[in-house]
């Protein structure tokens, strides 16, 4: 979706600023948030491209306004309860009012915490060849699907060349929207700077993105 | 643009209404049985304590000292820190970018905020707002120079935008003056952003 979340190359936003020895967690409720999106997560009510898919989703003006993890508190809330996890009388009680929805990898408890100390992986068989060479030239498709897609507007229309090959991955397009996981080629696309931003930008500026194949058509 | 959060003028006696709002959630998650609140304690503690840019810091000491080690990690990132029982459980899709005198490489995510956790932990807050990254792809020597970092005007600047499962750490180039150093000696050198790409190695001798 064309959302404020799809910064690439959006001007106004100010300096970056860094914070000196910035603790890992701010406020104590950041991290439980943390916590328990990694948690409901693993145990299997959502997948990350869903979880991503609802904290774009977010009016503009939240998602702007909203600090890290509020915007992960209020996608988390409303995806359980979109999913049918809880709802939302349960949400303005603060108590459950009815028995939980059976979870596909079952209650997250002490013993599942390692399983997700390590990453998971997104790597699948291929269901075909792949139609790209490293070294080939091709063009990120001008599309602009209203649900969720990795391809981010600033690269939409440029030609690229075709760098790394990455194999097979679950297609986040897919997977976002519950369609099942359709494995998809995923190859690194470098753009040169100038071919993005025109004849001001920087000419020694390279620009690299991830982009599964269905993104990309020959030039 | 309020991406950092600093209440630092409320009573915090008084719970916020998000704080409410978040404990109301895990309330309701713990009564109908989906978590126990040790095992969301036991996950905030692993990124408390156990996963933070150490971990990446002797990732690239090993690679300034051991060329082949170099050699594998650049080829195969997941792979050959598998090899290294030590260093945290990095799982699939790193990919290692090595700067020289010719390319700095710089990473981010434009679209939210993709990062190695598994080497370097949660990403700060500057890399998850707005500034960072709607700058990055545009402007990084703009953003370099907010860091206060300066480049060569003719170097290759190359960012690399984490669109996909696929992480990005960077391996700085080694200080000069650190002939001779031990990997422990070396780790303390390397910083979270100089593994980002937005700064370089401590120098010998200056503070940590």
């Amino acid at each position: 979706m064309n959302g404020v979340h799809d910064m690439g190359g959006m001007d106004g936003f100010g300096k970056v600023e860094a914070e000196l020895n910035e603790p890992v967690f701010h406020e104590e409720w950041e991290s439980r948030v943390l916590a328990m999106v990694r948690a409901m997560g693993a145990a299997g009510a959502f997948n990350i491209d869903t979880s991503r898919f609802y904290r774009e989703s977010l009016p503009p003006h939240v998602y702007l306004s909203s600090s890290y993890y509020k915007k992960w508190f209020l996608g988390l809330e409303e995806m359980l309860i979109e999913k049918g996890y809880l709802t939302r009388e349960e949400v303005a009680a603060g108590h459950a009012m009815q028995p939980g929805k059976a979870l596909k990898h079952g209650k997250f408890d002490l013993t599942q915490v390692e399983r997700i100390m390590v990453r998971g992986k997104f790597a699948r068989p291929a269901p075909a060849p792949a139609r790209f060479n490293i070294g080939d030239r091709v063009r990120a498709k001008n599309i602009h699907p209203a649900t969720h897609t990795r391809l981010p507007r600033y690269v939409r229309g440029h030609v690229g060349v075709v760098e790394l090959n990455h194999g097979c991955h679950v297609f986040p397009d897919s997977a976002a929207m519950e369609l099942g996981e359709n494995p998809q080629w995923l190859y690194t696309v470098v753009f040169e700077g100038r071919d993005l931003w025109g004849e001001d930008g920087d000419p020694t500026l390279k620009v690299s993105i991830d982009a599964f194949e269905p993104y990309l058509d020959p030039a | 643009m309020s991406e950092h959060h600093h209440d630092h003028d409320h009573d915090h006696s008084e719970l916020s209404e998000t704080e409410l709002r978040v404990r109301a959630l895990e309330t309701i998650l713990t009564e109908k049985g989906y978590v126990e609140p040790a095992a969301l304690d036991a996950i905030i503690q692993a990124y408390e304590t156990k996963i933070g840019p150490h971990n990446g810091a002797r990732v690239v000491a090993k690679a300034w000292t051991d060329p082949a080690f170099k050699k594998a990690l650049l080829e195969d990132g997941s792979k050959a820190i598998g090899t290294l029982g030590h260093v945290s459980r990095v799982g699939d899709h790193l990919v290692v970018v090595e700067n020289t005198p010719e390319r700095h490489n710089m990473v981010v995510c434009t679209l939210c905020s993709c990062y190695p956790w598994e080497m370097l932990g949660l990403p700060p807050v500057w890399y998850k707002a707005a500034p960072y990254r709607s700058r990055a792809v545009k402007d990084p020597r703009g953003v370099l120079a907010d860091f206060d970092v300066t480049l060569p005007k003719d170097i290759e600047i190359r960012v690399w935008d984490s669109t996909a499962e696929t992480r990005f750490l960077v391996l700085p180039m080694r200080p000069a003056g650190t002939e001779g150093w031990s990997e422990e000696q070396l780790a303390e050198l390397v910083t979270r952003d100089s593994m980002i790409g937005t700064g370089f190695p401590r120098m010998p001798g200056a503070p940590s």
